[in-house]
């Protein structure tokens, strides 16, 4: 069985990005830069299920700038055994993103497809769902457990309620939630290892998609800085603070 | 959590005031690249929050205990070992043929600083194993290699150095330990060892301890002392443990700080000798050990730089965060009160720990790259001056963090106030952590008089030499850049002092030698001084090139190099300034100490 890991380049975890003072976008100059942690789940259920004996074979593409090879490298150390990396200098929106992944996946005829349910960047949530519809793979978000049973996937999605419990017929996608497992750390011998793992290096036009993006940033701002509160004198003074002030009640 | 250290400066002080990458041009690391170097890093942050800062405090309120029979640690302890274990750490800067990754010295430092900050007692399991992995690799023979090399590197083993005696501490001299040869060419020792660090423990299946002892019959004096591989079991030809060896516990002591690491007092020959193996040649046990001892003394300095740097942290989030009164020119009562770091004298706290935390980082980095260069760089005499320098600075370089560091924690302590004294907060511990850094891997008067009565003067004086032409150099670099030239003036002047007060000194000493070594200890502050204001030049060199450098910066970068820039002001204006009334007491010949006489006390 083949899987496909999608990996994405984005801003630390730790790090506090701050809005460019032109407010065209967030500063993210000299900010370190990770693999989006949701990304790194969906790479570590893509090993352990090699690890399992169910996957034969890990891919992990990521499609970016050229350093975003250094995220691939990062799946390769974790246990993915090659790298795709789409490269591309333009900003990428979940569809472009998307449309990528399906002309990959129409190259690969993976099994199955893990995503992360959300990057911290965008924190967009579209694009496991969008490659969903342009591949027509069964599709299940947010998952907390996945298994095996010949040529289906069992997958306990987080919904709101509680629980729910899909079946899906390979091929199929699956994006990641918080709670699917907790992300080994690369060894070095493995680090070592990585890099002599093989990365093919492919451009959005030689996939012929067309990745110009639908949507402009108008401007970047950090939100506004909390103003320090008051004292009211007793109940009745905050509840109608509530009504004609705020208008949180009624 | 406290935040471990800081991967800016860790950034910086590698490729902005280091030239790390330069490293990759040297055969051994053409492999290797800066992307390496940082994933291993990456890697090496996780391990430490993940298995090493978890039990942090619960190691400290737990401590070690023995039951007579065996010694029982927190069972996070063991985890931690595996986790650094397995990540490859233990034989990260050993040969690839030897199952190592060939990663350069001060990137294994930078690994064990984020286990040191994390927790430093159990970081020193590893600490300690890779000082013994590298013992056995400079002088064991090829059998003692191939035994006990894998054992340690993969974690079946940690390894241990055993010094002191009850009787003996800084004066190894005249230790008891008796080692008698046996008819199969090994010896049996007889005799007790004290204060030896992470000899009994549960988390691996061994212990390798490498113990000084007196062959029967030896010279007496340093001169007959002999090194000795004792392992707790004897290693059968597998690596598997075999028989037990006569090396056994007679108890835990019990600890300040720093308690995870088991301190323990190890009898051997109770029964009818422990086992031991031969080291090299006999009598020359202390020069192998010294050679393990400069490399554990950089990275005491280090492990002292952890602690501070997380007292620091600790301390600079704390006064962020906490309101406390308004400033003086604030008239209104009911105005919103400021925070802790609005107050000047809380800012002195924070830049003196800032000073210390980051210049001892510095310091065991820039000794760490010395001792690559010293074993690496392809230039004949660039390895020669490294190895010259290194020698020279290696006491400053155990001694200015460890005492400094106990400094900065104080400071944390002072800026928590109320809360920096309760066990609730974690100031107190690191303080207590803190604490054991002058005293072990040589007490700080030892390397006063290692400085003093050895380093200026051993081959005629060419290391201090090369100190000052290297210093010099620096200065020359600081005078055309106008933001820094106050700065070298500052240590050209103090430059001039410490050598004047070197040259004054050494007359002394031929004179009358105990009198002249009589204030080593003062002259070791005075050069640890004059080296960490000549670091901190180098980082405010550092910080002025990115400041002035074309390539965009981000506001926070921006603030980053203001703030190295102007901690090294802090430290040429508030702390160097001290070397001229050290040159006083020093350059008089002060008999104070001297003449004092134990019946006045």
């Amino acid at each position: 069985m083949k899987i496909l890991v999608a990996v994405k380049r984005v801003a630390d975890y730790n790090v506090k990005v701050r809005a460019k003072s032109d407010q065209s976008g967030p500063d993210l100059t000299n900010v370190k830069m990770a693999i989006n942690p949701f990304c790194e789940i969906a790479v570590e259920e893509a090993v352990r299920l090699k690890e399992k004996g169910v996957a034969t074979e890990v891919i992990a593409v990521s499609i970016g700038p050229k350093v975003a090879q250094e995220q691939i490298r990062t799946a390769l150390a974790l246990g993915a055994d090659r790298g795709i990396l789409i490269e591309t200098d333009v900003a990428m929106e979940p569809l472009a993103i998307a449309k990528c992944l399906k002309q990959i996946c129409d190259k690969e005829s993976p099994d199955m497809v893990l995503l992360g349910k959300q990057a911290i960047d965008g924190d967009n949530n579209q694009t496991g769902q969008m490659l969903g519809a342009l591949t027509g793979y069964a599709q299940a978000t947010f998952a907390s457990e996945i298994t095996f049973d010949g040529a289906s996937a069992s997958v306990i999605r987080e919904v709101d309620g509680g629980l729910q419990t899909l079946e899906l017929k390979l091929p199929a996608i699956v994006t990641t939630d918080l709670r699917l497992n907790e992300p080994r750390y690369a060894s070095l011998p493995n680090i070592m290892k990585a890099k002599k793992k093989p990365i093919d290096v492919l451009t959005t036009e030689e996939l012929g998609v067309d990745v110009t993006p639908r949507t402009k940033l108008l401007k970047a701002e950090p939100p506004a800085e909390r103003k320090a509160g008051i004292k009211v004198e007793d109940v009745a003074q905050l509840v109608d603070k509530l009504k004609n002030e705020a208008k949180v009640i009624v | 959590m406290i935040p471990l250290l800081n991967d800016r400066d860790i950034e910086f002080q590698l490729y902005e005031a280091l030239d790390t990458e330069s490293l990759l041009t040297r055969p051994r690391y053409a492999d290797h690249s800066r992307e390496v170097f940082n994933a291993t890093l990456n890697t090496a942050k996780s391990v430490a929050e993940r298995y090493f800062a978890n039990h942090a405090v619960k190691a400290d309120t737990q401590e070690p205990t023995f039951d007579g029979e065996s010694v029982h640690l927190i069972p996070e302890t063991k985890a931690a070992w595996d986790a650094f274990v397995e990540a490859g750490f233990l034989a990260a800067h050993e040969d690839y043929d030897e199952g190592g990754a060939q990663l350069p010295e001060v990137i294994f430092r930078v690994i064990m600083s984020y286990t040191n900050a994390a927790n430093i007692g159990t970081a020193a399991y590893p600490f300690v194993s890779v000082g013994v992995i590298n013992l056995i690799r400079a002088f064991g023979t090829a059998e003692q290699k191939a035994l006990y090399l894998p054992l340690i590197m993969q974690g079946n083993s940690n390894g241990t150095m055993a010094l002191t005696e009850p009787a003996q501490g800084s004066a190894l001299g005249d230790i008891k330990t008796m080692a008698e040869p046996a008819d199969d060419g090994s010896y049996r020792l007889f005799g007790q060892k004290m204060y030896i660090s992470c000899a009994e423990h549960n988390i691996a299946g061994n212990v390798v301890n490498m113990v000084l002892a007196k062959i029967k019959g030896s010279p007496d004096g340093v001169k007959g002392i002999s090194l000795f591989i004792v392992p707790k079991y004897l290693v059968n030809a597998d690596g598997s443990p075999g028989q037990r060896n006569d090396v056994v516990l007679a108890g835990l002591n019990h600890k300040m700080g720093y308690r995870n690491a088991t301190n323990t007092v190890l009898n051997f020959g109770e029964k009818d000798g422990a086992v031991g193996y031969l080291i090299g040649e006999a009598n020359k046990g202390l020069g192998y050990m010294f050679q393990m001892m400069n490399e554990a003394r950089i990275g005491i300095g280090l492990g002292a730089a952890a602690i501070a740097y997380q007292g620091y942290n600790l301390s600079l989030d704390y006064a962020r965060q906490r309101p406390q009164g308004r400033l003086a020119s604030s008239k209104d009562p009911s105005s919103p009160q400021v925070m802790l770091t609005e107050h000047a004298d809380v800012r002195r706290l924070l830049l003196a720990q800032k000073a210390y935390a980051e210049g001892s980082l510095f310091m065991g980095l820039f000794a760490s790259a010395l001792f690559e260069d010293q074993n690496t760089a392809e230039d004949p005499d660039q390895r020669k001056r490294a190895g010259l320098l290194l020698d020279l600075i290696t006491p400053m370089v155990k001694s200015w963090p460890s005492k400094y560091g106990c400094i900065g924690n104080d400071h944390a302590i002072q800026i928590l106030g109320g809360a920096g004294y309760m066990r609730e907060y974690e100031a107190e511990r690191l303080y207590r952590d803190q604490r054991l850094n002058p005293i072990h891997e040589g007490a700080e008067a030892i390397h006063g008089l290692d400085i003093l009565g050895r380093k200026v003067t051993m081959k005629n004086g060419a290391c201090h030499q090369v100190f000052l032409e290297e210093v010099q150099k620096d200065i020359s670099a600081a005078q055309a850049i106008a933001c820094l030239s106050d700065m070298a003036k500052q240590l050209e002047t103090a430059l001039s002092t410490l050598d004047n007060t070197t040259q004054s000194l050494i007359a002394l000493m031929g004179e009358d030698v105990d009198l002249g070594l009589a204030n080593a200890t003062l002259y070791l502050d005075m050069y640890g001084r004059v080296l960490a204001s000549w670091l901190w030049l180098k980082q405010a060199l550092a910080a002025d090139k990115g400041l002035s450098s074309t390539q965009q910066h981000n506001e926070q970068d921006q603030h980053f190099y203001q703030g190295k820039i102007h901690t090294a002001r802090y430290y040429f204006d508030w702390e160097l300034p001290a070397v001229n009334q050290y040159a006083d007491i020093l350059n008089s010949g002060n008999r104070v100490p001297f003449d004092m006489q134990d019946d006045w006390f």
